[in-house]
């Protein structure tokens, strides 16, 4: 591997990235899957940094599950997607940054396509306009918020009071990045680093110290691919999918996944379960998992956030061996107290993924 | 009218336009950016479809090289003019030569394989182009090539920077599917043992022995064809290399694991040749590549009198079909200018 020939591929793919005054738009599905990941977007954003960043919570989906699902025909996508610029521009905002990636990517898709037909874009003007009185501005800059985190990677470095390497040993951990399909699949130049060799998490991997692995199906589908899960007789295909990738990166014993799309971190962490309870089979040494994470909490752990306040304690894989190995600190007792203090129960531990592990 | 002819461009045209030109008396000017003549040909061990070495090609060439052309080594050009038909080609080091006619034979660039990103060249250590392969048996490197390989199970990949829209290049660069079949017969021969995959779209036997070659490509060497694309290549820990590819005649995805893969890279427009066509007017086609004055006929002249393109500065050629292009590319410009000469003497005639 010549890292040379990766970086001559970045300097190619360079993207502007706003740097303040951004409107906000969520994810559908992220609250539910990693509930800790927007709110510590925000935290870092505002508390960290000081930036501006705006939300408006009554925008609404983009409907891109719905829309490549063929649910949701694209007039109507475009509609909804030209009121959530309208709410962008009703609060004086011209930097459009999102949580989901596939969001991300329809709104570069819809951009592109008004680029091109304009009388599409005048046509769905006038939809928005008779239904809801409103009108918009396209975005100055649209930028997901892995790039934005990517941009402040230096200065969530320099506040940082962990790095990604085993404080035990000095060694970086090794890290596998997964970028969702859509973040740069469809248009390269949208994303960091292009689509072949994208860098905005190795980006953040390096920065903070880690060491990025790239492994034969780094490029492969996390699982989740819509159709793949979406419609319940291709769950098979869901699952294979994550096993092959899983299958690949396992002998280079990764101490942990990162991801920046909704989708992947759902399902390379909950089908880690999957696979250990259909097969016995774990990935990461004496039964335990590999934890994968959002980019959000990782930049969370750096700057030395509580574990369970980024939600850590809701995924399917236990953190525990990462966060030993980063040396942070957490106490066991509270993982599954609430906010409030009050006991949520312990889980049910699976049959063979280590849930419990013995912390260091 | 009786001023020499300048080439610009010392590849296979070129030299073959010089020494045409030159054997009817005509003092001819030839000038080569780099310190050598010869070109691309320079790069290449073995020629297909005879096998014959590409140096001795080289050497029937320079055996044209006769005391009527002027050649000039490291001629960077800085400027053309054209004074009534009088072309002034000035250099960057001072140097001025005037011609009455000019052709340009500034060949064309071999494609940049990183383009192609998910193959991973520049990247990934065992991925190599056709032309360094060449350059390789050309240096009787084949040792260091395949230095640490157990297995020796190979990739080839056709059409790498040709009829691929997504890198801009839809037209076929006519080489590479028969080089693709020559190259594979000659590792063959170095390792009996290596099993060697060629990934095609369609293979384009174009001309005479080639087809033949093909038909001993799998007969003889047992060389695996399979119609498909690749899609990506990726490194395992070893370096070798995991390559997914469909397999169109089977309609099944194929993964499969190398130890080399091969990319046959294809033509594309020299900036070179841009550079000059720009200072002398002639239009290019959307491909990049020059275009001539009339495809049958005029093939060699363009809209501007007295200019006129020879070899793969038109689009992809091989070699033999560009010795061809440059004879005629002479017999043009000696037309041209004996047309001259008599309209002058018509003209003096009146007088």
């Amino acid at each position: 591997m010549k890292i040379e020939g990766k970086q001559m591929i970045w300097k190619e793919y360079q993207k502007e990235i706003a740097s303040d005054n951004f409107f906000y738009v969520r994810s559908c599905v992220r609250q539910n899957f990693f509930p800790g990941s927007e709110k510590t977007f925000l935290r870092i954003m505002r508390d960290e940094l000081q930036k501006d960043v705006f939300e408006n919570a009554s925008h609404t989906t983009c409907s891109g599950i719905g829309y490549h699902s063929d649910i949701v025909p694209i007039e109507t996508t475009m509609t909804m997607i030209a009121r959530q610029f309208a709410l962008m521009t009703e609060a004086g905002k011209e930097n459009f940054t999102t949580s989901c990636i596939t969001s991300f990517g329809l709104y570069n898709e819809v951009l592109e396509t008004w680029h091109h037909f304009p009388d599409v874009e005048e046509r769905v003007r006038q939809n928005l306009l008779k239904a809801t009185g409103r009108s918009f501005n396209k975005p100055k800059n649209i930028s997901h918020a892995s790039d934005v985190i990517f941009h402040f990677r230096k200065e969530i470095a320099d506040r940082g009071k962990f790095t990604l390497t085993d404080h035990r040993t000095g060694k970086p951990l090794r890290v596998v990045e997964h970028i969702g399909c859509h973040y740069s699949k469809m248009f390269p130049s949208k994303g960091v680093g292009g689509a072949e060799y994208p860098y905005v998490l190795a980006g953040m991997i390096e920065d903070w110290g880690g060491e990025v692995i790239d492994y034969p199906e780094r490029r492969h589908c996390c699982g989740f691919g819509f159709r793949q899960y979406l419609v319940k007789a291709n769950r098979g295909y869901s699952i294979a999918c994550s096993k092959k990738k899983f299958e690949s990166m396992e002998s280079y014993s990764p101490d942990m996944i990162l991801t920046n799309c909704p989708g992947c971190p759902m399902f390379l962490d909950r089908w880690q379960y999957a696979i250990s309870e259909m097969e016995g089979k774990t990935y990461g040494g004496n039964g335990q998992g590999i934890p994968v994470l959002t980019y959000e909490e990782l930049a969370g752990l750096v700057l030395g956030y509580n574990p369970w306040d980024l939600g850590l304690q809701v995924h399917q894989v236990p953190v525990e061996p990462l966060l030993d190995k980063m040396g942070v600190p957490y106490d066991p007792g509270m993982k599954f107290k609430g906010a409030n203090g009050e006991d949520l129960g312990m889980p049910e531990a699976p049959s063979y993924l280590n849930f419990y592990p013995e912390t260091a | 009218m009786n001023k020499p002819v300048v080439i610009i461009g010392g590849g296979i045209a070129g030299m073959e336009a010089a020494a045409c030109i030159s054997a009817k008396g005509r003092e001819v000017i030839l000038l080569e950016k780099t310190g050598q003549l010869g070109g691309h040909l320079l790069q290449w061990d073995r020629l297909f479809p005879t096998r014959r070495k590409s140096s001795e090609v080289l050497r029937h060439l320079e055996k044209g090289m006769n005391d009527g052309i002027s050649v000039h080594l490291e001629a960077e050009i800085s400027g053309i003019e054209n004074n009534n038909g009088v072309f002034i080609v000035k250099l960057s080091d001072g140097r001025e030569f005037e011609g009455s006619a000019l052709l340009l034979s500034t060949g064309y660039s071999v494609f940049d394989a990183r383009k192609k990103e998910e193959y991973g060249y520049g990247i990934y250590d065992n991925v190599i182009t056709s032309a360094e392969l060449e350059e390789f048996f050309r240096n009787n490197r084949q040792e260091n090539l395949l230095k640490g390989i157990k297995s020796k199970r190979i990739g080839i990949v056709h059409c790498v920077g040709s009829r691929d829209e997504k890198v801009g290049n839809l037209y076929c660069s006519k080489v590479c599917c028969i080089t693709g079949v020559k190259q594979a017969i000659e590792i063959k021969e170095l390792l009996p043992e290596s099993e060697i995959y060629c990934f095609y779209m369609d293979l384009r036997m174009f001309d005479r022995h080639f087809e033949e070659m093909y038909y001993e490509a799998q007969q003889k060497w047992g060389i695996h064809f399979i119609r498909g694309r690749m899609s990506e290549a990726a490194e395992n820990a070893d370096h070798t290399l995991v390559v997914k590819v469909e397999d169109t005649l089977t309609g099944l995805p194929l993964k499969m694991t190398v130890d080399i893969l091969i990319l046959l890279v294809g033509f594309i427009p020299s900036p070179e040749t841009a550079r000059l066509a720009g200072m002398l007017g002639i239009d290019s086609g959307e491909d990049g590549f020059l275009i001539v004055e009339d495809e049958h006929f005029a093939s060699n002249s363009t809209s501007i009198p007295g200019v006129f393109i020879s070899g793969a500065v038109k689009g992809p050629v091989c070699i033999e079909h560009t010795i061809t292009d440059a004879r005629a590319a002479a017999l043009q410009v000696l037309s041209y200018l004996d047309s001259e000469i008599a309209k002058w003497r018509n003209s003096e005639t009146v007088k």
